[in-house]
């Protein structure tokens, strides 16, 4: 097993070092192959002219749903990942109910473009509903606004008050989404949200094909990873890292920790409802049952398992928490494993599609056991976790 | 521990402060204008030193309790501009105590620091670093991660404005201040002596750390530094260059305040010397007068028996 490992981090470190000596615009070339290829997953032509019919089994292909409704999942649930990554991976903030603000931002769009809502069925507020795109910068300054509310009076305490706070925070938007009559009609929800605009050849761009927001999502996310990458490489980001490693000495070395704090906290909040906006354009339907407190959690499990404080790290994790249930629904297939077995005459069923959060879990704890730090993490944030361990290790 | 609260000060208590203050240090008594006139701007009331300088932190009368424990007792000085005043006294005398409350991670029970002739109570402790105080720890603090350039970048964004916005959109100012920080951290790293600027602090030797602790804190471009035993654990050939080390800062203009207990530095570098046991201030003067106070050889050395 520790051959296996050194092994492969040779393999990784040789790797590393070979990408570092390739020129520039080497790296550029093949960065865009990638991205080519990310834009061209959910198109079943792709693998056709790969050579490879979907009649067969393609092992990374989901057979039982819709590869594209699966990777705007993934795209949105990446989104969330890196709003998160800032709060929790770059600034040290144990923020428990992120869904809340992707909650917020989709009730925004929801409430503002769809004419179902009772904004213009019963108050008149407004004329007619906003489109989709009028919308969505409001959704993020609404999401952002949350966080910053949130935040002012919390980010102020330390440690396990944040991550409690926050907790009720999403169990509150959840419960008054649920209950509240007034706009955000109950449980019954709110539906015919307006989709994003573009049309070609006539027909909306954006309907119920899940591939149009796939490739949206994509685009938002690679402007995003450019946007967050400048942020963590100035005087922001290193603030961030200085009061994740000692809040105290930051402080007193002239960083403004609490301005700093309520700032990765509002653009986490921002981002997570940019992340609801793009969702509820495309589910056009939302009622409370999406905000459920697993989510929250999920997308925390997405930054930790994908490696807390490193972007690509987040994006891994937002990735793989929605993927891999999803294909395992279909690795029944692929294997040829059987639905049901009988024991003792009674069937009992071990479909992979019913079990396959049962094996996501163990997927999830094998990995915290051998890589606590995360698949991707920060160099930074791995070491700081090392430390920790070795001084609970040696003191107390 | 529960009879004494920590803020609460009562009348009884008050009117002590108030006796002491009838008899000040005739130091302060000086250059203190008479009544201010009305209706127009207060000048700042700093006091001068014999030698004409102002003073640049005044320590007036403070009181620091912990519970039923008293920290800092009435504690009085004054810190004046380009010295190098150090502050020494046995283990658990209140030395760190009186760095905190300057740097405002305390705020005092009684009594009040002024920095520049303006409170520093109620500040936040960034803005107090802003103000132009700044401090290296005891133990060192790090941020153990960030490359030695990180660590005194952190310091030297202290004065710069770039926020989200600027950051996001890498305008104009992001360059800028950015350039700056980066040249300026060569700078004070060469400083200081190190080479390895782009190694992660832990990994640097213990030497190199106190020094980068340095740096760091100079990166804020203080008026006042304040070391904390910053030759702890150093060889007589490391004490003597950070002795030097600690000439040059105080030749760019910086004013110094070193905790210290290797006697040879402090008697060595140090203008004045305030000396502090239990919580009180014991003795004030040179180097030679300090060292010749009988109160000062009794606090390091104990009372022989026969005398107390």
């Amino acid at each position: 097993m520790t051959d296996l490992r050194t092994r492969w981090r040779d393999f990784r470190h040789g790797m590393s070092q070979r990408w570092d000596r390739q020129p520039k615009a080497t790296k550029i070339g093949l960065i865009l192959v990638f991205v080519v290829f990310l834009y061209a997953l959910p198109e079943k032509g792709f693998y056709e002219y790969l050579g490879l019919p979907l009649g067969e089994y393609i092992p990374l292909y989901t057979t039982r749903n819709d590869m594209a409704t699966v990777l705007f999942q993934c795209g949105y649930y990446i989104l969330l990942a890196l709003g998160l990554n800032i709060v929790v991976g770059y600034a040290g903030l144990l923020d428990l109910g992120f869904f809340g603000f992707f909650a917020v931002g989709a009730y925004t769009v929801a409430t503002l473009t769809s004419p179902t809502s009772k904004i213009f069925t019963e108050y008149n507020w407004l004329d007619s509903p906003w489109p989709w795109l009028v919308a969505l910068p409001l959704a993020i300054a609404l999401s952002l606004l949350a966080g910053v509310i949130l935040g002012w009076p919390v980010l102020r305490l330390r440690g396990d008050y944040l991550a409690i706070v926050t907790l009720g925070f999403a169990e509150m938007i959840r419960i008054v989404a649920q209950q509240n009559d007034w706009i955000f009609n109950g449980d019954r929800g709110i539906s015919q949200i307006a989709h994003p605009p573009g049309s070609s050849g006539g027909k909306p761009i954006f309907a119920f094909d899940a591939k149009p927001y796939y490739w949206l999502v994509l685009t938002v996310i690679i402007a995003m990873v450019f946007l967050i990458r400048n942020l963590v490489r100035s005087r922001v980001g290193r603030a961030w890292v200085a009061i994740r490693e000692d809040e105290d000495a930051a402080e007193l070395m002239g960083v403004p920790t609490y301005k700093f704090k309520l700032w990765a906290f509002a653009m986490g909040a921002g981002i997570g409802g940019f992340s609801g906006a793009l969702w509820a354009g495309q589910a056009n339907f939302v009622n409370s049952s999406t905000f459920r407190l697993e989510q929250s959690i999920l997308v925390l499990a997405a930054v930790l398992l994908g490696g807390a404080g490193n972007i690509f790290g987040a994006i891994l994790g937002g990735f793989l928490v929605i993927y891999v249930p999803e294909w395992l629904r279909s690795v029944g297939d692929v294997f040829g494993l059987p639905e049901q077995v009988r024991i003792a005459g009674e069937p009992y069923d071990v479909s992979a599609t019913n079990l396959r959060y049962l094996f996501f879990g163990i997927i999830l704890i094998v990995i915290m056991i051998f890589r606590p730090q995360g698949l991707w993490p920060n160099r930074r944030r791995a070491a700081e976790l090392k430390d920790r361990e070795k001084e609970a290790m040696v003191g107390v | 521990m529960s009879e004494t609260s920590p803020e609460p000060q009562d009348a009884s208590e008050r009117d002590v402060t108030s006796e002491r203050d009838a008899a000040p240090d005739a130091r302060t008594m000086v250059g203190v204008p008479p009544e201010p006139p009305t209706g127009t701007f207060t000048p700042l009331q700093t006091p001068v030193d014999p030698a004409g300088r102002r003073a640049l932190l005044e320590v007036d009368n403070v009181t620091l309790r912990f519970g039923g424990v008293v920290a800092l007792d009435q504690v009085n000085f004054n810190l004046y501009e380009g010295e190098i005043l150090g502050l020494i006294g046995p283990n658990g005398a209140g030395k760190t105590t009186c760095f905190n409350a300057m740097t405002g991670v305390y705020t005092p029970t009684s009594g009040e620091i002024r920095f520049q002739g303006q409170k520093l109570s109620g500040r936040t402790r960034h803005k107090i670093t802003k103000l132009g105080i700044a401090r290296t720890f005891q133990n060192i603090r790090l941020f153990p991660e960030m490359t030695a350039m990180e660590n005194v970048m952190v310091g030297a964004d202290t004065h710069h404005k770039t926020s989200v916005p600027s950051a996001l959109l890498r305008l104009p100012r992001y360059w800028q201040e950015e350039r700056s920080a980066r040249e300026r951290s060569h700078e004070l790293l060469d400083f200081v002596g190190i080479r390895r600027h782009d190694e992660a602090a832990r990994n640097l030797s213990y030497g190199e750390q106190r020094r980068l602790e340095i740096a760091r804190a100079l990166a804020t471009s203080p008026t006042l530094l304040c070391l904390d035993e910053p030759a702890a654990g150093f060889n007589p050939a490391e004490k003597d260059s950070l002795l030097q080390l600690i000439r040059d800062i105080r030749d760019t203009g910086v004013t110094v305040l070193l905790i210290e207990h290797d006697m040879r530095l402090v008697m060595g570098v140090t203008d004045r010397i305030v000396v502090l046991e239990f919580g009180k201030k014991i003795a004030e003067g040179s180097p030679a007068e300090v060292r010749d106070n009988p109160k000062v050889i009794a606090a390091y050395l104990g009372v022989p028996a026969d005398a107390a």
